[in-house]
């Protein structure tokens, strides 16, 4: 499955690339999996995603929690807590 | 009732005067307009800071908060809003974001100027990183944000959707 893989803040810097497109194992299913495969490319992401709970994600540019399911998403993100305002 | 609704992501300042006005114009049914406008601050805690460098998610961020001015046309009874929100570097003294809230009383644009200002500071998918003796650093979120917009959930409703 080809995902476009975007980042944000200092996952970005971390991994050192503003996103992606990423050919995703068939076996990795959740938005949690994905962040966890991630971390397996190499020390750049092992570093961004080394406390995955802080990581905060997105699907099609809407919130969703580590369980959800990629299903049939285009553009997943990966960002810190939000400090806007 | 569709009632004017602005959201704005700029890296232009605005303002908020305007604005404000903009919602009142040639209408006689609005009674209270809410300004709220967050401005860069020149110290963080004793520190003084050089900028702020706002980074956000395009198409994301305008979606969230079309998203949480939907819900808070639902829950009070609004006549306008306008939100602003700046992205780029902004110096101390300069505005970052506008919340501007219309209702024919103030309570409903009290409530929802400060409902729409908490889910933008934990929902709405900006990031702030600061300036100060020469170096860069992102500012870490805060428990009190997140208590502050979770205040509005009613119990047992999942936060997070």
């Amino acid at each position: 499955m080809k995902l476009k893989i975007r980042y944000f803040a200092w996952v970005r810097e971390r991994v050192g690339v503003p996103e992606e497109d990423v050919e995703v194992p068939a076996s990795v299913r959740t938005v949690g999996e994905l962040a966890a495969w991630l971390a397996t490319r190499g020390e750049e992401y092992a570093h961004a995603f080394e406390n995955p709970k802080v990581i905060r994600a997105a699907i099609d540019r809407t919130h969703v929690r580590p369980d959800a399911a990629l299903g049939s998403a285009s553009e997943i993100a990966f960002f810190p807590p939000m400090t806007g305002g | 009732m569709t009632i004017p609704v602005t959201v704005r992501i700029q890296r232009e300042p605005f303002d908020a005067a305007a604005e404000a006005k903009m919602l009142t114009r040639g209408r006689t049914d609005v009674g209270a307009v809410v300004t709220f406008t967050g401005i860069c601050r020149g110290s963080e805690g004793s520190e003084p800071i050089a900028a702020l460098t706002l980074e956000h998610y395009p198409g994301m961020a305008e979606a969230e908060i079309e998203r949480h001015v939907a819900e808070a046309t639902s829950r009070w009874p609004l006549l306008g809003v306008t939100v602003i929100h700046r992205y780029g570097r902004i110096a101390p003294g300069e505005d970052i974001v506008l919340a501007v809230t219309a209702s024919s009383h103030r309570e409903a644009a009290f409530a929802a100027a400060e409902f729409l200002m908490d889910f933008l500071k934990t929902r709405a998918p900006f990031w702030k990183q600061v300036e100060a003796a020469g170096a860069k650093s992102w500012v870490e979120a805060k428990a009190a944000d997140d208590t502050a917009a979770e205040r509005w959930n009613a119990p047992g409703r999942d936060a997070a959707e």
